[in-house]
């Protein structure tokens, strides 16, 4: 038998059937949904008169669209109220457990899926949602899918697809002090650019990998999308296993040495092949900051903003242009003197208590600056905002002028209140600069949370490694 | 979903790379609970000059007049023509319903984003990736009323100069789109075979049962 990657494992173990064309059909573990990509499922399997495969397989919880201030009102747009409504409804129609607006449990899909054990080592897990791949930072088969595969996935707990190539991306030594998993990812995409991963289903290894925690492989994991992958990969080590133990839905007594034993194979055997690798040098990766309207536009710290007139390719010389006109940015200009309006620490990628940890150390007995307009801190689920709340980070924030909201996905996507107004700049610690992304007009910069939070102290960004 | 078997029809030029599923159709047209009506939307920050909201009457809002929905030479154009990494970003299934409710029924670009290029084919939108020349000239020869045949059965498309340039499409997904078969019925027939393996997978990862 051939040596498998860590990918090859996970397919060969979900394949139901195969085609000749080589599209099988897949069996899904595990469906996340929320309200956004959910309701025209639904509606769909309701009027064709079906039913779920498996209620147990499905997990639901509102996240895009709630209001991250009192939680006491209802959802002020009648139009948002009515998709959240709809999730409750559909979810006690057909039977599926819902994680409810005031549930201690509620949060992030991608936050409370591991949180709660949902979601675990070897599974294949799908949501309507793209950063689905977070969830492959446990060593699980997890991606993004549309609404009528949502919809294919509640009837059938399958799905037919096509496998993906293996790529391997390999962080080699250690990370110096202040650059973290997100500092990692983002010199990922600067490097293979957003389209490198597509077609391909990225395994991350390497001692700077391995060294993070749980928390810092889901970052690196979540934006594997952003480099063109539907699925990020680590394999799993005693960190995965330990983070595992004991949560609300982890196998229980003799089935959970049973998954241990299961799990501990969930690694990419020794000489398995990769069809692309790319290898980076830990050391070498310095705080990030994009600079464009892509991820892939991304520049550290100490550099400045990339000129048009350095690019060779027609096609990327113009979208330089565009993104410089939108972001407002003049060429040449030092990343770290560009001012900032707005901090957002938050989203999928950097919400868990980790992120709000560096974030709340930065920030320690010093003030947000007075240029900025609003800094706010959106834990990822109810669970990290009680964490937090007990280690005292949310007077930490309080303290220094920064806000402390409830759990939601914000201003990631701004579909809720929570919004950049035309021309606004924001450092923001979700994992899309896109055009309007954060609010009509509005310019993202992608940074970690400890740079985030050492902008909206400075009022600009800065090396948080000087900070440390 | 409506079949695809040959259309002829006018190319829209959209010359932009990595164009986004934000840019496709932003965030807030997502609050619906619906699947249709997302057309008069699609492009919504590049095509109209003030902000949209969901369900405002879209024929009085000022348009930006150089973007290239709003050029009268355009107007009925059932193809898309950009550049690479077309779809990039979220899954919203909304970027190809917008795309379909405005009158694309194919969208031609050096290359997809993998999820967005997947939802197309649920959709009875044709993605179809060609080498970056081939692009690149096809850029250049679009003018006004210029048209090509797509045919999904030879898997050619066809230029005003005669000119065949064959594309890829795996089986399984040009036999759906083809037909306009429901996935849901067709995965449905092989309900014997799930059933058998959940049995033996129950066997191997039993907590996953429990």
């Amino acid at each position: 038998m051939s040596e498998k990657t860590l990918y090859d494992k996970l397919w060969d173990d979900h394949v139901v059937h195969t085609e000749d064309d080589g599209a099988s059909l897949i069996y899904i573990d595990k469906q996340l949904i929320h309200e956004v990509t959910s309701p025209q499922a639904f509606e769909s399997l309701r009027l064709a008169g079906r039913k779920p495969w498996n209620i147990q397989r499905n997990l639901a919880v509102a996240d895009h669209n709630v209001p991250t201030t009192n939680r006491n009102e209802k959802i002020a747009d009648p139009i948002a109220r009515l998709q959240v409504e709809t999730l409750d409804k559909n979810c006690t129609e057909f039977g599926i457990t819902e994680f409810d607006m005031d549930d201690i449990r509620q949060g992030i899909v991608h936050v409370m899926g591991p949180e709660q054990g949902a979601t675990l080592p070897g599974m294949t897990i799908v949501c309507g949602d793209s950063h689905t791949s977070t969830h492959g930072a446990s060593g699980a088969l997890a991606f993004g899918i549309g609404t009528s595969e949502v919809e294919l996935a509640l009837a059938t707990q399958c799905l037919t697809q096509k496998k993906s190539k293996n790529f391997l991306i390999k962080v080699n030594g250690s990370v110096g002090a202040g650059v973290t998993a997100k500092d990692i990812v983002l010199a990922i995409i600067g490097e293979i650019g957003t389209a490198g991963g597509t077609g391909y289903a990225i395994e991350f290894a390497g001692s700077a990998i391995t060294d993070l925690s749980m928390e810092g492989r889901m970052t690196v994991c979540n934006m594997a999308i952003e480099a063109g992958a539907r699925a990020g990969l680590i394999a799993v080590d005693e960190i995965t296993i330990d983070y595992y133990r004991d949560r609300p839905y982890s196998p229980k007594g003799e089935h959970w040495f049973m998954a241990e034993r299961e799990w501990q194979k969930l690694h990419s055997d020794t000489d398995a092949e990769f069809d692309k690798v790319v290898e980076l040098d830990a050391a070498a990766i310095k705080p990030q900051v994009t600079w464009g309207t892509s991820p892939e536009m991304v520049v550290d710290i100490e550099a400045k903003v990339p000129n048009p007139a350095d690019e060779f390719d027609p096609v990327k010389q113009k979208s330089m242009e565009n993104a410089l006109e939108y972001m407002g940015l003049i060429a040449d200009q030092p990343i770290n003197e560009i001012k900032i309006d707005k901090v957002f620490i938050g989203s999928c990628t950097n919400s868990r208590i980790e992120d709000l940890r560096a974030a709340a150390a930065v920030v320690q007995g010093k003030k947000k600056s007075d240029s900025v307009a609003l800094a706010m801190v959106v834990p990822g689920s109810g669970l990290v905002k009680q964490q937090a709340e007990k280690e005292g980070l949310d007077k930490v924030f309080i303290a220094a002028g920064f806000e402390w909201r409830e759990p939601g996905c914000s201003m990631c996507l701004a579909m809720n209140a929570d919004k950049l107004q035309a021309g606004e700049r924001c450092a923001s610690t979700s994992n899309r600069n896109f055009e309007g992304r954060q609010g009509y007009g509005g310019r993202t910069h992608l940074v970690s949370p400890a740079m985030a939070a050492a902008a909206g102290v400075a009022g600009h960004f800065v090396d948080v490694r000087d900070w440390v | 979903m409506e079949a695809f078997k040959k259309i002829t029809a006018k190319i829209m030029p959209l010359d932009r790379a990595n164009v986004d599923t934000d840019a496709i159709i932003p965030k807030q047209f997502l609050k619906s609970i619906r699947r249709a009506g997302f057309g008069p939307y699609l492009f919504d920050e590049w095509r109209y000059e003030d902000v949209g909201e969901p369900e405002m009457d879209c024929s009085q809002r000022p348009i930006k007049k150089d973007f290239v929905l709003n050029n009268p030479d355009y107007q009925g154009a059932k193809i898309l023509l950009t550049r690479e990494n077309f779809g990039c970003g979220s899954s919203r299934e909304h970027a190809p319903w917008a795309l379909e409710d405005y009158g694309f029924r194919a969208i031609i670009a050096p290359s997809f984003a993998d999820i967005f290029f997947n939802n197309c084919f649920k959709n009875g939108v044709l993605p179809i990736a060609l080498p970056a020349e081939i692009v690149d000239s096809l850029f250049k020869e679009v003018e006004a009323g210029y048209q090509i045949t797509i045919d999904l059965d030879t898997q050619t498309i066809t230029t005003p100069k005669e000119e065949v340039i064959k594309f890829e499409v795996d089986e399984t997904r040009k036999y759906r789109l083809y037909n306009g078969l429901d996935d849901i019925a067709l995965t449905l027939l092989q309900a014997d075979k799930i059933k058998a393996y959940e049995v033996e997978r129950a066997k191997r990862a039993p907590w996953l049962f429990a």
